[in-house]
């Protein structure tokens, strides 16, 4: 596919061609709705549709009234600091947990491994619905529902399998002869870890952990169950707002998760090469 | 006269006692309401003018009041009530206090009497309709209709008639009022809709009318739903509380007109959960009183036209904070609003809720 | 000397047999790896699988008839619903004490919803003869089987007391056998009146629409990962963020987009009538339907499709390809006698994936879904958060998560769940 050799018949050419077409369709279709928010969060009026100022391009149509609000509105400030302190919590707690089981479960000779692998994957299994509504009785009757710590323990155990996944996968390309040679060579366990196996697992460590703290500021099933008002989080306000009146000010919340979301990208992208590199690296 | 002052002065004091311990009042509270434009009227009217009197208290709105039921029940359940006072329909609050989930109330000896000296409960008189309950508001659910798009409608019924008002109508995802108006419309007498609505042929006659607009109706859940999908082109017409329509209306001018037609009244108040420890219970018993009493209420109904629940409140209602309009004529109790309402039957519906919503939910799934 | 060494068992540096030192080693290695598991194992048995286990056992839970109607239980066991007699006196008076009891700690409502689940109206009896009983002396206010009748004639109707013979057991099947639209009938189980049933349909409408959903992921998914793991890696490489922007995005933002893209006065409408495809009265109706919960989770699912699938053809040796047509094969003959079967794997896993994420869906359905495109999640998160029978969510929810442990297990066997990869 990577290049049209010159003896194609006519119909190959035109499949090539058509199916670039159908491609780049189905591209269009994946970025378009995320794309679509970007200029109408900057629409001067009220509506979600482009006017014709803004189709004239005419500075006129544009404004930055719906950031204005976003950061003047005092519930909509509430909900963003009520997640920013949320979703650190909760993937420090996972990425604590996730990192140091996801070393055990990479040894050689782990007794009931499938079993607790389903175990602590579960999270990313149980229907949301489900494990909420679980939550949500169980943390009411220990007196947990409705805090900040309830949330931040449900907000973790979500982000957990993500945790362990990315881990153990760069541990499968983890070369035991590393830290063999650093034992030979006089270094203590603790030693060993820190200097040989953490830098190499890191890249790993740090896209679970961006893993985490996405499915937690990214949540809302679990903390409309769990929390309370006192927990409002950011996609808690938008999920109320969505039902109720889609101000325009959501597109605006909306186009700074988007840049979040790009900013998070790239960071994990460059620790998948930089791991990548590493491994190369490592005699094998 | 000087006696009735005088005891109203012994009520006063009485009722102040707790506030002299003002050590002991917890300073967070966390109210549990509806959102949008009627939430900011309570804002406005009760919690603004307590907070500039109380600086150290902190007031924590929650949005969850259609839940509320069930959120108190599971708290109740597990002994740990996060709420200290939470706005309730009429019927909930029925449904709470006989699950003993709700404080019974003394009202007279916690409410602020009329300032005439009027005591609280005969201040309140019918509406006070359970034990648990401090009511609010009057309210009432009615239709509100695009003036752009489609003629004006004169009667409830208009919602069934698709050939002469075509378009989308939003309706509450809910039995309670669509089964008394499919009824209505389909011919049953307004007195008799409950003796039909109670057998099985009166449940099948009602969505057998809904059926006729099934597929033009978009269900809503939340109150501000009908507005917005009104303002956007979405509906034609759709049922909604009065105050949202309003806001809608008088506050943004939105091309939207309202149909004063077979509404069904509803009252709107306070329970409080049992349980609370005594600090919280203080402090809500503190705010219960000042943002209930006569000067409150009456204040309300500048920033929402729904009608206060004080007989006392009425005379003071003025006029809007903003528009400086007069808001009495915008009230569901106003007498040229109220020639054909709907009085919708609590003690029916508490008995028949579960099974109707079952049969309901099996008719919207179809 | 030599005589014990090659006789003896094989010694260790520290004198010791080899074998049984390695055993211990091997010991201390199999308990270094489960003290490394053991702080998350706890955690989440703690934090998410007792809480879910303590939900599920709702389903099946019914001590409140017997906590708060415990005469009257007792009273019961000897009488036989079948005779289609009322059952003696001894009941009645053991009703009235339970009910006044009840009454006063305001419980015979709780159990009044109860009952009210298998047999609507019993809990208006319930509630109107509690607020009387109160008052009631039942130490000599007999007989009270006329007395009963007459504060609420319910108590004269024989289906009333076999309900509550029925439902007295501390567990009870009533809330499975309803999440099946069934009831429990005097013959045993039975099907529930037509205008009562919903769940079946909702189910099989879940799992209807996962199944499009899933198979409108392959038919996009499967041109863009086959792009990609043809192209060069550099280009690849760039194309790819474009799958994983979706991927990283909120899940609310794409939601909203969709919702403002697909409304009768939305983008996708407002262009259609601008080009003039379709006439301003009659816009489409795209949103608050089948059709919108599809479009929106297709698009939201589709990242998870991508990847595997990418990753399954990027093992793929092109050289096969280039046999084939060597061989005198035609293009498509070549990719689907050759290239295909190898990559359907991806498909399988991919294919999986997607639909044990859709059939647990409940945002998206809920913002776009209207009446019609709506999932059992959504009603299971109604019975919990608004009517209140928790019993028949937690049934619903059991069923649901048996469908998706199911697959699961199936994903494990044919993929591995170490082998899931993320971006």
């Amino acid at each position: 596919m990577s290049a049209l050799p010159p003896y194609a018949s006519t119909g190959q050419r035109a499949w090539y061609y058509s199916f670039r077409v159908i491609c780049g369709l189905i591209f269009f279709f994946l970025i378009a709705p995320i794309v679509v928010i970007i200029p109408l969060s900057f629409n001067a009026q009220d509506f979600f549709t482009f006017t014709p100022e803004m189709l004239r391009l005419d500075p006129e149509g544009f404004s930055l009234k719906h950031y204005r609000n976003f950061f003047g509105d005092e519930s909509w400030q509430t909900s963003m600091w009520n997640s920013l302190k949320i979703a650190p919590m909760a993937t420090i707690v996972s990425v604590t947990f996730g990192t140091l089981a996801a070393i055990g479960l990479s040894q050689p000779h782990v007794p009931f491994r499938r079993a607790i692998m389903a175990i602590l994957i579960s999270p990313m299994i149980v229907p949301l619905i489900i494990s909420a509504a679980g939550m949500y009785f169980f943390y009411s009757r220990i007196g947990l529902q409705g805090t900040y710590m309830g949330v931040v323990l449900a907000h973790a155990a979500l982000g957990i399998p993500f945790v362990i996944i990315t881990v153990t996968a760069t541990l499968v390309g983890f070369d035991r002869s590393l830290t063999r040679a650093a034992a030979n060579m006089g270094a203590d366990p603790v030693t060993t870890f820190f200097r040989i196996q953490m830098p190499l697992i890191m890249p790993g460590v740090i896209s679970g952990g961006l893993f985490a703290f996405i499915t937690s500021f990214d949540e809302v099933v679990v903390v409309l169950f769990v929390g309370s008002a006192g927990q409002r989080t950011l996609p808690w306000q938008m999920f109320t707002g969505l039902r109720e009146q889609i101000s325009p000010t959501i597109l605006a919340v909306a186009t700074i998760l988007v840049a979040i979301s790009i900013m998070l990208l790239a960071t994990v992208e460059m620790l998948r090469r930089r791991s990548e590199r590493l491994r190369g690296m490592s005699p094998s | 006269m000087k006696l009735s002052k005088l005891s109203a002065l012994a009520v006063t004091t009485a009722l102040c006692a707790p506030s002299a311990f003002a050590e002991e009042m917890a300073n967070e509270l966390t109210l549990v309401s509806w959102g949008g434009a009627y939430e900011n009227s309570q804002h406005k009217a009760y919690v603004e003018p307590y907070l500039a009197a109380n600086p150290d208290v902190k007031i924590t709105w929650s949005q969850s009041a259609a839940e509320a039921v069930a959120k108190i029940r599971a708290m109740n359940e597990a002994g740990n009530v996060t709420w200290d006072l939470v706005d309730v329909v009429a019927s909930d609050s029925m449904r709470l206090c006989d699950e003993g989930l709700a404080e019974e109330l003394d009202h007279d000896g916690i409410l602020a009497a009329a300032p005439d000296g009027t005591s609280a409960t005969d201040d309140f008189g019918d509406l006070i309709v359970s034990d648990c309950f401090v009511p609010q508001i009057v309210y009432s659910t009615t239709f509100g209709y695009r003036t752009d798009l489609i003629d004006q409608p004169d009667t409830v019924c208009a919602i069934f008639d698709t050939e002469k008002y075509p378009g989308k109508r939003s309706l509450q995802k809910r039995p309670i009022d669509n089964m008394e108006w499919a009824l209505y419309c389909d011919g049953v007498a307004k007195d008799d809709i409950y003796d039909v609505l109670g057998t099985d042929e009166g449940v099948a006659q009602a969505l057998a009318k809904l059926d006729t607009i099934k597929d033009d109706v978009v269900w809503w859940t939340a109150g501000a739903e009908t507005p917005q999908l009104l303002a956007d082109g979405e509906v034609v017409m759709g049922s909604t509380f009065n105050g949202r329509l309003f806001s809608a209306i008088a506050e943004q001018g939105q091309p939207i007109g309202m149909l004063w037609d077979m509404q069904s009244f509803d009252l709107d108040g306070w329970i409080i959960p049992a349980g609370l420890p005594a600090d919280r219970r203080a402090r809500v018993l503190d705010f219960l009183k000042f943002a209930t009493d006569t000067q409150r209420l009456a204040d309300q109904a500048k920033y929402i036209s729904y009608g206060p629940a004080r007989a006392s409140s009425a005379p003071l209602v003025g006029k809007h904070a903003d528009l400086g309009i007069d808001m009495a004529p915008h009230m569901p109790t106003d007498p040229a609003n109220a020639s054909n309402v709907h009085v919708y039957d609590y003690e029916w519906w508490a008995d028949n809720r579960d099974d109707l919503d079952a049969k309901f939910q099996a008719w919207l799934a179809k | 000397m030599t005589d014990i060494s090659q006789s003896g068992p094989v010694l260790a540096a520290d004198g010791t047999p080899l074998k049984r030192s390695l055993a211990r080693a091997l010991r201390l290695q199999k308990m270094r790896a489960l003290l490394l598991i053991a702080p998350l194992l706890l955690f989440i048995l703690l934090t998410f699988i007792l809480p879910v286990a303590d939900m599920l056992y709702r389903s099946v839970d019914n001590r409140i008839v017997q906590d708060v109607l415990p005469r009257t239980v007792q009273a019961l066991e000897d009488w036989d619903p079948a005779s289609n007699q009322l059952p003696e006196e001894a009941a009645f008076a053991a009703l009235a004490a339970d009910l006044k009891e009840a009454a006063n700690a305001k419980t015979h409502t709780k159990v009044a919803k109860r009952l009210n689940y298998e047999n609507p109206g019993m809990a208006s009896v319930f509630r109107k003869s509690g607020r009387k009983i109160k008052k009631w002396d039942v130490e000599n206010d007999g007989p009270y089987r006329e007395r009963l009748i007459d504060l609420n004639k319910g108590w004269g109707d024989v289906e009333l007391w076999k309900t509550i013979k029925t439902y007295s057991g501390i567990r009870t099947s009533g809330y499975f056998l309803n999440a099946v639209d069934m009831q429990l009938g005097a013959d045993g189980a039975e099907m529930r009146p037509e205008n009562e049933r919903i769940y079946n349909t909702m189910l099989i409408r879940t799992m209807r629409m996962s199944l499009i959903i899933t198979f409108s992921c392959i038919l996009l998914g499967y041109p863009v990962a086959w792009l990609l793991a043809n192209l060069p890696a550099s280009k690849a490489n760039l194309l790819l963020i474009l799958v994983l922007l979706p991927f990283w995005t909120s899940l609310l933002v794409r939601t909203s987009a969709w919702k403002i893209l697909l409304q009768q006065q939305g983008v996708i409408n407002d262009t259609l009538v601008w080009i003039g495809l379709v006439d301003d009265a009659n816009r489409l109706v795209l949103i608050n339907n089948e059709l919108g919960t599809i479009i929106a989770m297709t698009h939201i699912l589709l990242p998870f499709m991508i990847l595997p699938m990418y990753s399954v053809m990027q093992t793929i040796n092109p050289t096969y390809m280039r046999a084939a047509k060597s061989m005198g094969a035609t293009d498509w003959t070549a990719f689907w006698r050759v290239y295909f079967p190898q990559s359907v794997p991806g498909i399988g896993a991919g294919s999986i994936l997607v639909f044990i994420l859709a059939v647990g869906y409940y945002i998206t359905p809920a913002l776009v879904g209207g009446t019609k495109g709506t999932f059992i999640s959504n009603l299971i998160a109604y019975h919990i958060s608004t009517s209140g029978n928790w019993g028949l969510g937690a049934a619903l929810g059991a069923i649901l998560l048996a469908v998706v442990l199911l697959l699961y297990w199936v994903y494990d066997k044919i993929v591995g769940i170490d082998n899931v990869k993320l971006g």
